[in-house]
């Protein structure tokens, strides 16, 4: 047995040092059937399942720097399954079960937590359509309560029910949804691909992508070339600067956008609480932080630094929901790059070029979609087809006009 | 971040309303190609650098041309944009 209480014990005496690295280091090699780009979440993922689902091993995942360093080991970690249209609905669902297994699967603790989420609702209007909405995902087989004034209070107590500018008239509770523990999934999917023999290279940048008679033929890297029959390229924020090595230009625009920690608190937040009037939300990590965020910064940006007009926003709503956080110390900030569609739902699909794949668009949805949607890549690399699950998540769909505009506020690059 | 408005002076960020890459500002014929069109509202070359994009000053109702960087955020200069194609989507 690798870990165990004993052996936890036994290493405290040794000064920790009979601890070996979970997975290899391996440098490069001059061909792989398939490689990766990018060693995020939906990279990890796409590399596990392909050996999994389809007996895929001899696979490269080429990280820039190092693994998980992106955008899945700095989220808000909520995992949900509260979606609408056709198309986004049985895809995150499908996300919701692989996640209830993924513990098992892995042999990994991410720590999912179901506790829960609310969405609160402020007009009749808005409940109107939560109401809509709990019924689109109770037919899609998974979970929704509508909770009133009263069972919104009961459950959270702690909200400002007296404020009178978004009063609170109930709420969307969703128990499925929840969090985890976002780094653990990348260093869970990791060991997991490692132990199948997928080469995980890190420190290794693709500087360009070759393609000879309309077919991918393999990329270059910082460490050398790498020869490959199927590249993908799942690089979120930096997909354009990917996919303009292959001389594409992407529907997608990155943004950033920005979430905050305070100092650890005993637990006082139970659930995961969204404030959708306000752009708010806030769950509390199991070492006491609360973990909040709110909408983009909305502008383009690379610089993983966000503005102090939306920290002021994000601070004023918190304080507007549940004014018991204000004397809790933020800790420490940060800024994401997300992969902005016009209409805010992701793409995994084939590009102009044969054997060249896909996965970006996610948005600020990506953490929840992490499972589904290595899921849905490794089977459209390994089988040239789109899974059903994503057959919607379309490149050509913003020329086609067979958008996936989840929000309904248009297919606009500054609207979502 | 700060932008120099011509008219008004240099504002805080508040002040302005993002649209998009300046792209929007080559509104392709109404004949022109199915492409064409999807180039001009959706595919974008999306720059870790230098970029120019459009920019609304709210108060006083001037489309700018903002020429900046998507890395350090730093503005390197404003142009008025008039007409702009497309106004009133933002």
């Amino acid at each position: 047995m690798r870990y165990s209480g004993w052996r936890v014990i036994a290493e405290g005496l040794r000064g920790q040092r009979g601890w070996a690295p979970v997975w290899r280091d391996p440098a490069p090699k001059a061909e792989y059937d398939t490689v990766i780009i990018g060693g995020g979440g939906h990279g990890l993922s796409t590399a596990w399942y392909l050996a999994k689902n389809h007996g895929l091993t001899d696979v490269a995942v080429l990280e820039k720097g190092y693994l998980g360093g992106g955008n899945v080991g700095r989220n808000t970690t909520i995992v949900r399954a509260n979606y609408f249209l056709p198309g986004n609905s049985e895809f995150y669902s499908h996300s919701l079960k692989l996640w209830e297994g993924l513990e098992a699967e892995l042999n990994y603790n991410v720590m999912h937590s179901q506790r829960g989420l609310i969405n609160l609702f402020h007009s009749d209007g808005q409940r109107d359509a939560f109401v809509r909405r709990g019924n689109a995902m109770i037919n899609q087989g998974d979970d929704a309560v509508l909770l009133d004034r009263e069972g919104v209070r009961e459950m959270l107590p702690y909200l400002d029910y007296g404020q009178t500018r978004f009063p609170i008239h109930g709420g969307l509770l969703h128990p499925r949804g929840g969090t985890a523990r976002h780094d653990a999934v990348a260093w869970g999917y990791a060991r997991a691909a490692d132990r199948r023999g997928v080469d995980l290279v890190q420190n290794c940048e693709v500087t360009g992508i070759d393609i000879m008679n309309g077919r991918v033929t393999g990329v270059q890297t910082t460490r050398g070339a790498i020869r490959a029959r199927r590249v993908g390229i799942i690089t979120a924020g930096r997909s354009g600067q990917v996919a303009a090595m292959a001389g594409m230009r992407l529907p997608v625009e990155s943004h950033i956008l920005q979430a905050f920690v305070t100092e650890g608190l005993k637990p006082c937040i139970d659930h995961v609480i969204s404030f959708g009037m306000g752009h708010f939300y806030i769950s509390q990590s199991d070492k006491g932080g609360l973990v909040f965020g709110g909408d983009l910064d909305f502008y383009a940006s690379y610089a993983q630094r966000g503005n102090l007009p939306m920290v002021e926003h994000v601070m004023e709503a918190g304080m507007t929901l549940m004014p018991m956080i204000g004397r809790a110390k933020v800790l420490r900030s940060w800024g994401g790059i997300m992969d902005m569609t016009p209409d805010g739902s992701p793409i995994i699909d084939r590009t102009p070029v044969e054997g060249l794949f896909i996965d970006c668009g996610w948005n600020y949805g990506g953490f929840k979609a992490v499972p589904a949607s290595g899921w849905c890549m490794a089977h459209l690399m390994a089988t040239g087809e789109s899974h059903d699950y994503a057959r919607r998540f379309r490149l050509d769909r913003f020329a086609t006009g067979h958008l996936l505009d989840e929000e309904g506020t248009g297919s606009q690059h500054n609207l979502h | 971040m700060r932008i120099t408005c011509p008219l008004c002076g240099t504002r805080d960020r508040r002040e302005y309303t993002y649209y998009g890459s300046d792209d929007y500002l080559n509104r392709p014929a109404p004949d022109a190609p199915p492409q064409a069109w999807d180039d001009h509202l959706h595919n974008r070359d999306n720059p870790a650098g230098r970029t120019r994009d459009l920019w609304y000053h709210d108060p006083c109702g001037t489309w700018l041309a903002v020429t900046r960087d998507t890395v350090t955020h730093a503005v390197h200069g404003v142009d008025p944009v008039m007409p702009v194609s497309g106004r009133g989507g933002a």
